[in-house]
């Protein structure tokens, strides 16, 4: 295929899920089988994407294929200079592989609900909506420019407000759905701020022209500083999207959307998105700004790992597990892996959604029984269900032979180059730990469902394995946890595909004096054979990354295989009693149970705060404002009672005794005017007297 | 022994003229104010006689004095007649309350 007919094929995949949207909303008003058009057109879509996959890789490997279009051309404008706005599509490696992952994850979860949403009353509607929700991503992955990736951003922001609010007779759903949808917004915020700085900084859109621009030592405000600072503000809107630290609350609440779109939102639709929007602006991530990423990373990785430790709500451990995963891949970004962040993004999102949907299916036959502690011994009763949630539970947990075993390690490994480089422990630290923390939770959730024996008696009895609708996505997923379908080697990635051909680390743009000091680009040594070098940065780094590659292997499967060790000894072979245990340790286990506080320290604080101010501005409006509009009507009521006291007074005053003046003089000569002739003869008289008198010629 | 002179018929005439104008001035009754009006003429009479026997005016002065009785008999037989009707109508000759006209 040529190039063009790639990108002919891109915009078709694209688009294919919209029109999907638009036929399923407006035909499932009237027919019950329109869902079936949002499911045919998701699987052409995902098959299509497997040809893009397919003939990117084949033929393109080495290249980017990027076609553009001029959307808004607002000519020159004064002062500022000429200004065209150009959306485009970017095919690289990353973009098809991403785009291959969310279609196979949407169209299984699509496949999943057939059955897991049956006779719902808005059955249709929840499939156009996902149709959105996976035009959204496409959108996002496919993008060439920044300002195209915010549009489809601010997309999957209202997709999953519709999908989690989808009972929204539920209040805790469409509270959930409120809650996600503005603690996204404040990530935007941060994100849109640093958008505006890109483009009136360099007056395009375009990753490529950004970069470029970068590279050729054009920094916003002429300064590494807000280099820095324009890095971490696109970063807000990752912190928000791919819900880290101190934004990650809403995760967890979006449990109340149906299974399957927790799957979708967990594994490819949403979360992944700012993963893969830092992987997309990775070039220009300033060497302090990558810290701050990491460290945002690391503590998103840790709190959640230990708020997943006591949780009960199956849906909710897992979704801890979820930000906590997404927490490594920022991690990983931030400490420079980035080849191995990507790749965990993919691995991490087939074993999750594999996860996502086994829970799914246990829901589903435990009739809508969310608590684990209600469950238990269903392994007897859901064997598919119970293996297939078992390898993506091993793929989790980093247990050899798994996929995720390979990207865990990879991130870890990285984590300890940085460490071996820069003398920092903190990142391995939790990392490692993190590790251990994932393996305990995941069996404490996997022995509590389906070991041991059945708590609830009648609901036990009703299980049933899922349907084959269900079941095979289940078994796709898990397979695709197998270490098989990545490399060759189960225990080292870097010979795989993904790794060694596919993806590999950019070149970074920013200017040196602002990089880590180990990214700084030497000649190639020629002394390394490992194809390590591919992935890495600098040969001290592609060292380092080599030298800490064995022992982290051996420490990440033998800490996973500890916190395997530790969940059976607490839950299946019941050694150590978990309430004693939480009895000892209260205020840890209050900690971790009440999921750190978050919830009512953003309530008390930001909640309340704004609560607060608002009763101030209220306050503040009752007594200045309207003491101020009622103050000035009071003055314009005294003025007018002066004016009106000077009408009366003064100008009626005039006016009247004008006419009193008239009528006194009309009084006074209405005396002459008596209408006798006999007055009238005396007047005459008597001034014939006066004038005779004046004019006597005497 | 005192010749009478033009002045004493002027004296006359004056207060013939003066007690005429009074009585047009302060009497109610109609037929009184005629009989003033007539005072005034007679007055003017006896000027007009007094003016031609002591003056160099021949008679014009005589011929002027039976002019005026003429015109005097005249005005009397008119307002007479007036007088008449408007008593006929008010029932009074009362000039002060002969005052429809200022309606």
């Amino acid at each position: 295929m040529s190039q063009e007919a790639l990108i002919n094929l891109s915009v078709i995949i694209l688009f294919l899920p919209l029109l999907g949207f638009v036929l399923t909303l407006f035909a499932g008003m009237k027919f019950k089988w329109a869902y079936l058009i949002e499911n045919a057109i998701i699987v052409i879509g995902f098959l299509l994407s497997v040809v893009l996959l397919y003939n990117k890789l084949s033929y393109y490997v080495e290249t980017n294929i990027t076609a553009e279009f001029s959307w808004i051309n607002f000519g020159v404008i004064p002062f500022f200079g000429e200004i065209v706005v150009k959306l485009g599509i970017m095919l690289d490696n990353v973009a098809v592989i991403m785009i291959f992952t969310v279609f196979l994850i949407s169209m299984v979860v699509h496949l999943f609900s057939i059955d897991y949403m049956k006779g719902d009353k808005r059955y249709n509607r929840y499939f156009a909506y996902l149709g959105i929700f996976t035009f959204s991503m496409s959108g996002i992955v496919f993008t060439h420019n920044v300002l195209m990736m915010y549009i489809f951003w601010e997309l999957v922001g209202l997709s999953s407000y519709l999908l989690i609010g989808f009972w929204f007779e539920k209040k805790s759903a469409s509270d959930a759905a409120k809650k996600a949808f503005i603690v996204n917004r404040i990530g935007d915020l941060g994100m849109f701020a640093g958008i505006l700085i890109l483009f009136t900084t360099y007056r395009t859109f375009s990753f490529q022209g950004i970069f470029d621009a970068v590279a050729a030592g054009h920094l916003p405000f002429n300064s590494e500083f807000w280099l820095t600072v324009t890095g971490l503000l696109l970063f807000c809107g990752a912190i928000g999207k791919s819900a880290q630290f101190p934004l990650h609350v809403w995760l967890p609440d979006a449990m109340e959307g149906p299974t399957p779109v927790s799957a979708l939102i967990h594994a490819a639709t949403m979360v992944a998105a700012g993963v893969y929007f830092v992987v997309r602006i990775f070039p220009i991530l300033s060497g302090d700004a990558l810290l701050v990423i990491a460290i945002i990373g690391a503590i998103s990785a840790f709190i959640p790992a230990t708020i997943a430790l006591t949780q009960n709500d199956i849906k909710r451990v897992l979704a801890y597990s979820t930000v906590s995963q997404l927490g490594y891949m920022i991690m990983a970004l931030g400490v420079g892996a980035y080849v191995f962040a990507f790749f965990h993004l993919i691995t991490h999102a087939f074993f999750k959604a594999c996860l996502f949907l086994g829970s799914g299916s246990v829901i589903h036959s435990m009739h809508h029984e969310q608590d684990i502690q209600n469950m238990g011994g269903l392994r007897k009763k859901m064997p598919i269900t119970y293996i297939t949630f078992l390898v993506a539970s091993l793929a989790l947990s980093g247990i050899p032979f798994t996929s995720g075993f390979l990207s865990k390690d990879g991130i870890l490994a990285g984590t300890l180059a940085f460490t071996s480089l820069t003398g920092n422990w903190f990142f391995p630290l939790i990392g490692f730990s993190v590790a251990l923390l994932t393996a305990f939770y995941m069996f404490r959730l996997i022995i509590l469902t389906f070991h041991g024996n059945p708590k609830n008696k009648e609901k036990y009895d009703h299980a049933h394995e899922s349907p084959f609708l269900m079941i095979m996505p289940l078994v796709l997923l898990s397979g695709l946890s197998i270490f098989l379908w990545y490399t060759p080697n189960p225990f080292n990635a870097d010979s795989g595909w993904v790794l060694s051909k596919w993806v590999k680390a950019p070149a970074i743009s920013v200017p040196e004096s602002a990089r880590y000091s180990f990214m700084v680009e030497e000649p190639k040594d020629e002394s390394i054979i490992n194809q390590v070098e591919e992935v890495t940065f600098s040969n001290e780094y592609t060292h380092a990354m080599h030298s800490v590659h064995v022992p982290t292997m051996i420490l990440s499967a033998l800490l996973a295989g500890l916190g395997i060790l530790f969940a059976f000894m607490f839950y299946q072979w019941k050694k150590i009693d978990p309430d004693k245990l939480a009895a000892k340790v209260k205020p840890l286990y209050n900690l971790s149970y009440n999921k750190w506080y978050f919830d009512e320290f953003y309530n008390t604080v930001f909640v309340g705060g704004v609560l607060a101010f608002s009763n101030f501005l209220r306050w503040f409006d009752n007594t200045i404002i309207d003491g101020i509009v009622n103050g000035s009507a009071s003055v314009t009521r005294g003025i007018s009672r002066l004016s009106r006291k000077f009408d009366d007074g003064v100008v009626d005053g005039l006016v009247n005794s004008t006419a009193y003046f008239s009528g006194f003089v009309g009084l006074l000569f209405r005396k002459f005017q008596t209408g006798k002739v006999q007055t009238y003869i005396v007047l005459v008289i008597f001034s014939l007297l006066i004038l005779l008198f004046l004019f006597k010629s005497f | 022994m005192v010749t009478v002179g033009l002045y004493h018929f002027l004296f006359v005439s004056t207060i013939l003229f003066s007690l005429g104008i009074f009585a047009v001035v302060t009497r109610k009754n109609a037929i009184m104010v005629l009989m003033g009006i007539e005072l005034i003429l007679n007055s003017a009479n006896i000027n007009f006689v007094a003016f031609a026997r002591y003056g160099n005016f021949g008679f014009q002065g005589q011929l002027m004095a039976l002019f005026v009785i003429v015109l005097a008999a005249a005005e009397a037989a008119i307002a007479l007649a007036i007088v008449l009707n408007i008593y006929k109508v008010f029932s009074s000759v009362n000039v002060d309350e002969i005052d429809r006209l200022k309606e």
